[in-house]
């Protein structure tokens, strides 16, 4: 029951993903773009706990799932500050 | 069993909030009001999947790496955002007005 439940799962979140890729390519500024990237790294997080439940090795998924984390964070905070810094308009 | 039960419901609720989240990344006017959607409703989303994944596991070492990864998502997520808001606004990004807003008729 868990292994259907969460196939479907990963399917509906395939397509929750899919969404906020429309605000990567069309934002009107740059900062659209990385919001839409970071909000795409999230929901990657979760896809990727649910198909560590799929493959019953949750044990590795979820070390995966923490390095995802730190790196998307680290990615957001350094456009953030290099985008801060600059005094024209974006 | 009733704790399958419950941590499926929990992460169907928390695919809801992503979804919200989702929508309110497309459809919303401004750059300051998306930002509000996506780090508000995917936080709390992502907080309770994780949460539902933790119910579903039981008490083992893997539920308390589910429980770090949490942590980290409810402190790292918004304040990302918040760099985000931040360099917007200080790099001159105007905030979006109703056109005739505050006008009497």
């Amino acid at each position: 029951m868990m292994d259907k439940f969460f196939s479907y799962y990963t399917i509906v979140l395939m397509v929750i993903i899919f969404l906020p890729l429309y605000r990567v390519f069309k934002g009107p500024t740059v900062f659209d773009r990385m919001l839409g990237a970071g909000a795409i790294g999230t929901k990657t997080m979760v896809l990727i706990l649910a198909i560590g439940f799929l493959f019953n090795r949750l044990d590795m998924f979820i070390d995966i799932t923490l390095a995802y984390a730190v790196l998307n964070f680290i990615g957001t905070i350094a456009i953030a500050k290099f985008l801060g810094t600059e005094r024209e308009k974006a | 069993m009733i704790g399958n039960i419950l941590g499926m419901t929990a992460v169907i609720g928390g695919a809801f909030f992503l979804l919200v989240g989702s929508m309110g990344l497309i459809r919303l006017p401004d750059f300051y009001s998306r930002n509000h959607a996506t780090g508000k409703s995917d936080t709390l989303g992502m907080m309770l999947v994780i949460f539902g994944m933790m119910l579903i596991e039981g008490v083992t070492l893997n539920s308390a790496k589910l429980f770090f990864a949490l942590i980290f998502v409810f402190l790292t997520n918004p304040s990302g955002t918040h760099a985000l808001a931040n360099a917007a606004l200080r790099s001159g990004l105007k905030p979006w007005f109703r056109k005739n807003a505050g006008r009497v008729e």
